[in-house]
């Protein structure tokens, strides 16, 4: 079995190169992804080998990007498009949920719109301002898209493939702050047996508080369940993967066992994924509860200067601050 | 002459632009046949081509044909909304010769971009008239499969096809569908207020720096809902392809034979891999924008008179008439079957069914979502216990 150490960054790129080789009609674009390799390198030796008519270098226009896309899948290609950060895809918004999401939809399933939308998000980088948004609410909240994202490089070179491969069109959020960070890599392992791309992952059993996290804060949450654990209470830490369609099944017999829940991202809390969750696992395990349904996360305000973000993003102390106000109630 | 045409001296005087060279100063346009109905057997465009057709007696017939039909039935749809059949429908009154000149332009193996307007390219592209009043009558979204037909659907957002028909001919070129007589081209339409999106600048960027084998098709019909061409630019609409890169020309668009030769010169420059152009396609929108608006609040009667004596139908009427094509019993003919297609038409779209309920569901992702399952048979349960309660 060739299981490697990879950085999820490396794996993302690994990925995209199998897609690549497997799929002719699999194209790269974006701003810098050539001979750059993008900003963050994920693209990184792909134009080298694959050629520019596969890798496409394209002008500095987000919604050009998405919007031609759109044109080649209907051609037959299947895009990935590369969003250079998160503040930049605002431009793209329109063709995003106007277009994408709604073609297979408006034409009555004749047209199909096969695309990966990658989005590097999320603070904790020391970026300027538009480079640490969380925009996951928007793209959830759109009726024909879905949206994932990877926390670690196992899914993240799975994830990347599978999203590729399928021909919905798909929101595919990277955790900036996570792609130095590694991990084993089974790069043998067939994409038919892999985890399913929709479904929610317990990743640390426990009985105490069910956590729900995704993307970069799945890490701070299994950092907090280690703490946790020395103070006796045993954390059970869900990565949802899926952000829509969620993925709740595993959730529901987490807090019918658990009777608490803690919701945990980097977005504001207002009109948040955390709100739709917590209103599913009440609406779901209402007599299993123990306590309110706690969201921790970043604050109702524009994602701030970056001396103060270690402050703005949820850490540990919050999440086991969360944890235990809910053996207040 | 009235303001906004294209050799007009007099400027309203909202406007007001700085310079005596406004949005309409140009007066170089390509016709092939005068309002009069004279027939100009070629002209060097501005653009140093030769635009001329060269049609069997038959061939001019058919696309007079093609005339009277798009517009009988679009009246027969503007009918249909003003007795509540259709929700809202966009006319193209005035437009038919830009349409049908361009529309005969495309070959088979070419794809097309509408906005919401193209009725008459629609049924160039052997499309049955009645799929868009699905749309606007709102029991589909437009019913026909734009990969049989190669027309996409219509599109809404102002703008947002340009770039969708840019990406398509990327992928001709990187199809290798370029550079020979059987090659594929693209048309995107838009109208003149869309050129004032970023998406359609855009699309100008990247057609021009991938060399996209594109026409863009701007039909100048001189207003965006209410506001006159002066609101959206302040030099004439094809000279901005210049700074694009590509090529740009004017056409005269209530000329259905200039429409035609200047759209199928462009579409053979793009197969041939000569990359993009843009055609103006200079014209007026006889009718409202939509049935929902009130042109009278914001345009004089004296303008729609002089494009009146500038209609499409009538100086293709009068050239067959003075060249001895058609007889009176061609015309009554096509009026004929006119008449007969719009009847059809309205008796189809009255017994047009409303969609299911529960149809509402489909087709919203390829490989469908748990979450919305459940949603549609929860709703499902829902309407169901309705069942026998209320009769
Ligand atoms: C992005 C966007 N903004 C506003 C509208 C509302 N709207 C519909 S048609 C129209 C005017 C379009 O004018 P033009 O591009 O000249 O085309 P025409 O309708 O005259 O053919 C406007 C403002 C829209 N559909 N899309």
């Amino acid at each position: 079995m060739a299981t490697e150490t990879l950085t999820l960054g490396k794996a993302l790129n690994t990925g995209l190169r199998r897609a690549l080789e497997n799929d002719p009609k699999v194209i790269i674009m974006g701003e810098d992804v050539g001979k750059l390799g993008g900003v963050f390198r994920i693209t990184d030796g792909l134009q080298k080998d694959f050629g520019d008519q596969r890798v496409i270098d394209t002008p500095l226009a987000e919604s050009g990007i998405i919007g031609t896309a759109v044109g080649l899948a209907i051609r037959g290609y299947r895009p990935i498009c590369e969003i250079q950060f998160d503040g930049f895809v605002y431009p793209a918004y329109d063709q995003i949920v106007s277009q994408v999401a709604k073609m297979h939809y408006r034409s009555g399933g004749r047209l199909s719109i096969p695309m990966v939308i990658r989005i590097p998000f999320g603070g904790g980088i020391g970026a300027v301002e538009h480079h640490s948004e969380s925009p996951e609410a928007y793209f959830a909240h759109t009726a024909g898209l879905k949206v994932v994202t990877c926390s670690n490089p196992q899914d993240a070179y799975v994830m990347i493939q599978q999203a590729i491969a399928s021909d919905d069109p798909i929101v595919f959020l990277e955790p900036k702050r996570r792609y130095w960070e590694k991990g084993q890599v089974d790069l043998d392992a067939p994409l038919s047996d892999a985890y399913p791309l929709h479904s929610a992952r317990v990743v640390r059993p426990g009985n105490a508080v069910t956590v729900l996290a995704y993307g970069p804060m799945v890490r701070t949450c299994l950092e907090a369940a280690t703490a946790a654990a020395e103070d006796g209470r045993e954390l059970e830490v869900i990565d949802l993967r899926s952000l829509s369609p969620l993925d709740l099944t595993a959730a529901y017999e987490s807090v019918k066992r658990t009777g608490r829940a803690v919701v945990v991202h980097e977005a504001p809390s207002n009109i948040g994924l955390g709100a739709e969750l917590a209103a599913r696992i009440t609406e779901e395990c209402f007599y299993s509860l123990e306590s309110p349904v706690l969201r921790v996360t970043g604050f109702d305000t524009p994602y701030p200067a970056s001396r103060v973000e270690e402050e703005y993003l949820p850490d540990l102390d919050r999440v086991l601050d969360a944890v235990d106000r809910t053996f207040g109630w | 002459m009235a303001k906004g045409d294209p050799g007009g001296t007099t400027r309203s005087k909202r406007a007001a632009p700085r310079s005596r060279k406004g949005a309409t100063g140009d007066p170089q346009l390509v016709q092939l046949l005068t309002p009069e109905g004279e027939r100009i057997d070629s002209v060097i465009g501005p653009d140093g081509n030769e635009y001329r057709v060269d049609f069997t007696d038959e061939e001019y017939r058919g696309l007079y044909r093609d005339l009277v039909l798009v517009r009988k039935l679009d009246a027969e749809a503007t009918a249909l909304q003003r007795q509540g059949e259709l929700g809202l429908w966009a006319s193209l009154l005035g437009q038919e010769a830009a349409q049908v000149g361009s529309g005969r332009a495309l070959r088979t193996q070419d794809m097309a971009f509408p906005t919401y307007r193209e009725h008459g390219v629609l049924y160039c592209r052997g499309i049955d008239p009645i799929m868009p009043l699905g749309l606007f009558r709102g029991v589909d979204q437009g019913g026909w499969d734009p990969n049989e037909f190669k027309f996409n659907m219509y599109t809404i957002v102002i703008g947002a096809q340009t770039l969708h028909a840019t990406g398509y001919a990327m992928g001709i070129t990187m199809d290798g569908k370029t550079g020979t007589d059987d090659g594929e081209a693209a048309i995107a339409y838009f109208g003149d207020g869309a050129t004032s999106q970023g998406d359609v600048n855009e699309a100008f960027v990247w057609a021009s720096v991938f060399n996209a084998p594109l026409v863009f098709f701007c039909q100048n019909n001189q207003y965006a809902i209410s506001e006159p061409l002066e609101r959206q630019t302040r030099v004439p609409l094809y000279q901005r392809a210049a700074g694009f890169g590509f090529p740009g020309i004017r056409v005269d668009g209530n000329d259905v034979l200039a429409s035609y030769a200047v759209t199928r010169t462009a579409l053979d420059n793009a197969r041939l891999g000569q990359g993009p152009s843009l055609i103006e396609a200079y014209t007026y929108r006889m009718g409202a924008h939509t049935t929902s608006d009130d042109p009278t609040r914001y345009r004089i009667a004296s303008e729609v008179e002089a494009w009146q004596a500038k209609d499409p139908i009538a100086r293709m009427k009068a050239f067959l008439e003075k060249q001895q094509i058609a007889d009176a019993g061609f015309f009554a003919e096509v009026d004929e079957q006119a008449r007969r297609e719009s009847v059809h038409l309205r008796e189809r779209v009255l017994d047009m069914p409303d969609p299911e309920p529960v149809t509402m569901f489909d087709h919203v992702y390829p490989n469908g979502s748990p979450l919305l399952d459940e949603q549609r048979a929860k709703f499902s349960r829902y309407m169901e216990s309705f069942e026998g309660s209320a009769h």
